[in-house]
């Protein structure tokens, strides 16, 4: 093989945006859902989780280490873009620039977020339960902080599910594009809508 | 007589690879259907710009002169396109134009569309048939495949596809849409076909394929209408196709 490596990490920077990342968010919010059940359903839950077999290694291979990873190229991608939409103004041209800004939005948000849960757990400062998230989303600026961030990491999902099936030649045909543009976005809206339910019930 | 009508050019200028750029206005006399180059020659015959100072004729590119060689491209009124087929009559006045500035800007209008044809290089878009004897004549191509095949094969590699790519700058070495299409058209080829794998390596090599970030505004700006991103996620597919044959595969026979 000859220089491969910039081939090689890319299609590992687009595969992991959605196996393991995307299923893990969907998987997180999805739990989550659980306190529109009630605070003790969401305890329960939260509870499950913290306490899977093997969770840190989990945690590392599945979580820390592919988001680490897609987060590092991902800003170095942006750093080597010229957005020209003012020139150039297609669908696809906004996407593009959308998907770039909610990456590093998802970034400052993931950052934030893990250092709010799970490094204050890890510290002994707190455990995860209802009245951490409570804490936090009580406070407006939070709550506007995590809505707007969880509705910038759905668009940075589904649009990257459909980067993805391009990128791997899933949908080739215009007319396939097409169609896998409209699946996204009913992904984009029912997730984002099952995220922001979550975060309104805290409140 | 009536007062002679003229067409307003403002022109981004650049004196050498270095320098900085600059405006420079000129009031050409106006002719029925004249074209954007018409406009550049009579500039060329008389160098005299809006201030009646005399200065440098304006350099550009240009052969074919009817959008088939791709050389004449640059920024008119914003848009990349071929200065040949753009139409006086057809354009919002003042008239502004400017060079292709994705690419070095060598002097004016003209560009260095090199990094375009160092790509076709990287993947080998030829058909090698040289040999020491004749190797008699290749397989038929049916006639549908003939006439898809022909789309592609209008690209003139004029560059606009990558002065609208987001993702080809000074920055990136992603050498655009173009290649891309190239190396799907002659891997289509049933000659061509033959030496598949060596184009899909060179997609695969730095700078190829993978610096899309699937904008598509390629597509939406090709004069030609070439399906680039059609082109683009074909060759993804291939190419993921032909890694695994290289990591998983018995042997290098493909």
């Amino acid at each position: 093989m000859v220089d491969h490596r910039e081939y090689f990490y890319r299609r590992l920077h687009s595969l992991l945006g959605v196996v393991p990342i995307g299923i893990f968010v969907v998987q997180h919010l999805i739990v989550n859902h659980f306190v529109v059940y009630g605070e003790e359903s969401f305890n329960k839950a939260a509870n499950f989780m913290g306490s899977l077999p093997f969770v840190l290694a989990l945690e590392t291979f599945v979580i820390y280490l592919p988001i680490l990873f897609h987060a590092i190229l991902g800003v170095y991608l942006v750093l080597n873009t010229r957005n020209n939409p003012r020139r150039y103004g297609f669908f696809r041209n906004w996407m593009f620039l959308l998907q770039r800004v909610t990456g590093i939005i998802t970034l400052i948000f993931i950052a934030w977020h893990v250092w709010q849960t799970r490094v204050q757990v890890a510290l002994g400062n707190t455990e995860v339960n209802f009245q951490l998230m409570e804490g936090i989303l009580t406070q407006p600026f939070y709550f506007w902080f995590y809505l707007i961030s969880i509705i910038a990491v759905v668009f940075h999902l589904a649009n990257g599910l459909w980067s993805f099936c391009v990128s791997w030649g899933i949908a080739q045909s215009p007319r396939s594009q097409q169609i896998v543009t409209y699946a996204t976005i009913i992904v984009f809206l029912v997730v984002s809508y099952i995220g922001i339910r979550t975060i309104i019930e805290f409140v | 007589m009536a007062e002679q009508k003229t067409v307003t050019f403002i022109i981004t200028r650049q004196d050498s690879p270095d320098s900085a750029p600059y405006e420079e206005t000129f009031h050409v006399p106006y002719r029925k259907n004249m074209n954007v180059i018409s406009g550049l020659m009579e500039i060329q015959k008389n160098p005299v710009n809006a201030k009646g100072e005399k200065t440098t004729p304006v350099k550009w590119d240009m052969n074919c002169l009817e959008e088939v060689c791709g050389a004449c491209s640059m920024v008119i009124n914003g848009t990349a396109r071929q200065s040949c087929a753009a139409l006086v009559d057809h354009l919002e006045h003042p008239i502004r134009l400017a060079p292709m500035d994705t690419f070095p800007v060598v002097r004016d209008l003209v560009i260095d569309r090199e990094r375009m044809f160092d790509a076709l290089k990287q993947i080998k878009a030829w058909i090698p048939i040289d040999g020491t004897y004749d190797l008699g004549p290749g397989p038929r191509m049916p006639e549908k495949k003939r006439q898809w095949a022909y789309e592609l094969s209008k690209c003139m590699t004029c560059g606009v596809c990558l002065e609208a790519c987001p993702n080809v700058n000074d920055k990136n070495d992603f050498f655009g849409p173009a290649a891309i299409s190239q190396a799907r058209l002659f891997n289509a080829h049933p000659t061509g076909e033959m030496n598949k794998s060596e184009r899909l390596e060179g997609l695969m090599e730095k700078g190829g394929l993978v610096g899309c970030g699937n904008a598509q505004n390629c597509v939406q700006v090709c004069p030609k209408g070439i399906p680039l991103t059609t082109s683009i996620a074909a060759m993804n597919r291939a190419t993921v196709v032909q890694s695994f044959k290289n990591f998983f595969g018995s042997d290098n026979a493909h």
